[in-house]
């Protein structure tokens, strides 16, 4: 006889089955969204399960609570697509809140009579959780520019961060051994709440793609240690999927900046750069109009635009999309290099150029457009910096040093859309703005673009 | 179903391996969407706090599972809803203009 346990079991097993289809999917552009499809049918058949649960007693707060999750998921799936990054640095702060919740009440629930491993996973689920949920919302904070961008740094700040994580670690040990201390609980939730916002003061905002990167990760960690706590399968499952693509998206990130985890973490970027921007002497460098650059590219015959964050701040990627429109029907063939940092959080770039149709075909990653460049006309940058900065290549005391970057100064042209001549995030000089090839075109990145298609359609037409 | 620890470590550890080895194929095209799926996925917690509010075991337990069940479905909702509307734009270079 078949009861319902065994019926939410089973809608489990195909759940966790479909969630891993669901990643496998992604793996390229044309089957992706079948990939959406096959999580949201698990996530329903594992939801619809779950109320068929024989504990639950009353539906009342359930509904409501549904109700209310689906009128906040809604408008938070309907943002700006430049707003993705701040978005989900909210959501990993939203899934860590969850797991801390729940990871508390269990506590309550079953104090004092908590066995010694299930008080250690339950105390790691709670202070990743706890740290994870504030450190993302400082993130997100920071991103949507309601926090200060730069890093804040102060003397001592690692050992601080160090030993509150230590005291939050010391308690939890205290718990393993003597669960009936329910009063010391509270302490183990609060440092870590701390400790998350100590954690991000310090990072600035081109860290953000590894910081969004390894908060992912934890979030998926803390959920697998709930899944440890209540003895499911489908969430430490769940919870490793999310902390493995957590994890590779870090490492990838930390790859493509030349630093370590704890180099991201422990040593602002702000700090290491006052000495490289102090030696700093005013170089003539060569400027152009929208007029020349225009006559520039319609000659060229093979075209990379770089784009950086800056593209993203001055939302100028539909102009981009003209001006690649304008170049294609001119026959200059047009490609985008793409480095795995540009932006505010991995493939932030990619994103904002597909939403303004640009076929995904052109957008192009470090490795693969790098060989392009010694036969590349003209390679136009817009709103990127220091992955352009070719002392990472050369110089050796340069604090970017050993970072992999776009080769532009290869390309026979360089041109290089900018505000103006202040220094980037970091701080560090950029040769490449002083080379003979390189033309600095000043200017607002939409508007700078916009009169470049306006000389290229005007001319033509 | 109860569990027990080693049955559990076993289930993560296959897990882990399991998620590097296909995240690891999947493209960095995708990457934005890749974050926003398993944000989305990682709502099934929500299944925990569904537990824990409909149980009614104590009036903590009421409050932080609704919330729970609050943050979680957000994240669902939203995290379907935006991958989807991010994947829809990606499309291969054709004849077909907009």
């Amino acid at each position: 006889m078949i009861r319902t346990e065994h019926l939410i079991e089973i809608a489990y097993l195909i759940a966790t089955g479909l969630f891993v289809l669901s990643l496998k999917w992604l793996s390229s552009p044309a089957t992706a969204r079948r990939g959406v499809w096959a999580g949201e049918v698990g996530m329903l058949l594992a939801v619809v399960g779950t109320l068929f649960h024989h504990g639950i007693v009353s539906y009342r707060w359930i509904a409501i609570a549904l109700v209310l999750g689906t009128a906040i998921g809604v408008p938070l799936g309907r943002v700006a697509m430049t707003a993705v990054p701040q978005r989900t640095a909210l959501s990993h702060a939203f899934g860590a809140l969850c797991v801390t919740l729940v990871g508390s009440s269990e506590f309550y629930l079953r104090a004092p009579d908590v066995p010694p491993f299930m008080m250690g996973v339950l105390s790691l689920e709670v202070i990743l959780g706890a740290l994870t949920f504030t450190g993302s919302l400082m993130a997100a904070g920071k991103l949507q520019e309601v926090l200060p961008q730069r890093p804040i740094t102060y003397k001592g700040q690692n050992l601080v961060n160090l030993g509150m994580l230590a005291v939050a670690i010391a308690i939890a040990v205290i718990l393993v051994m003597h669960p009936e201390k329910t009063y010391l609980f509270p302490a183990m939730i609060i440092i870590p709440l701390i400790f998350g916002v100590m954690m991000i003061i310090p990072i600035g905002g081109a860290d953000m793609p590894t910081v969004i990167s390894l908060l992912n990760s934890y979030a998926g960690l803390s959920a697998a240690a709930m899944g440890f706590v209540l003895e499911s399968k489908l969430l430490i499952i769940a919870g490793a999927l999310d902390g493995a693509s957590g994890f590779i998206l870090s490492v990838n990130m930390s790859k493509a900046m030349n630093r370590s985890f704890t180099n991201v973490l422990f040593g602002a970027f702000g700090q290491e750069q006052v000495t490289a921007a102090a030696g700093k002497e005013a170089r003539p460098v060569r400027s152009a109009s929208p007029e020349e650059a225009a006559g520039i590219l319609a000659a060229a015959s093979k075209v990379v635009i770089v784009p950086g964050y800056g593209m993203a701040v001055a939302q100028a990627q539909h102009k981009v999309r003209e001006l690649y429109d304008a170049l294609t029907k001119r026959g200059v063939e047009v490609k985008f290099g793409i480095h795995p940092v540009a932006g505010r959080m991995p493939g932030h770039m990619n994103v904002l150029l597909a939403e303004a149709d640009i076929p995904y075909d052109k957008l192009l990653e470090m490795e693969d457009i790098n060989g392009d460049f010694p036969q590349t006309d003209v390679a136009l940058i817009i709103g990127a910096n220091d992955v352009t900065n070719p002392a990472a290549r050369e110089d050796t005391s340069s604090p970017i040093y050993g970072m992999p970057i776009l080769d532009v100064d290869k390309a026979r042209t360089v041109m290089v859309i900018k505000r103006g001549m202040g220094a980037g995030f970091a701080g560090i000089e950029n040769p490449l703005y002083y080379m003979d090839k390189t033309l600095m075109l000043f200017g607002d990145a939409k508007n700078f673009v916009g009169s470049i298609v306006r000389e290229l359609t005007g001319g033509h037409g | 179903m109860k569990l027990d620890l080693l049955t559990s470590l076993y289930v993560f550890m296959l897990a882990a391996f399991i998620g590097f080895e296909v995240i690891r194929r999947v493209s960095p095209l995708l990457h934005t969407p890749l974050m926003s799926l398993t944000n989305a996925l990682d709502g099934i917690a929500v299944v925990g706090a569904i537990i824990l509010a409909g149980e009614e075991k104590s009036k903590l337990a009421i409050v932080l599972g609704t919330i729970a069940i609050v943050a979680a479905t957000s994240n669902i909702v939203g995290g379907f809803l935006i991958t989807d509307r991010m994947l829809k734009m990606f499309k291969a270079s054709g004849p077909r203009k907009p």
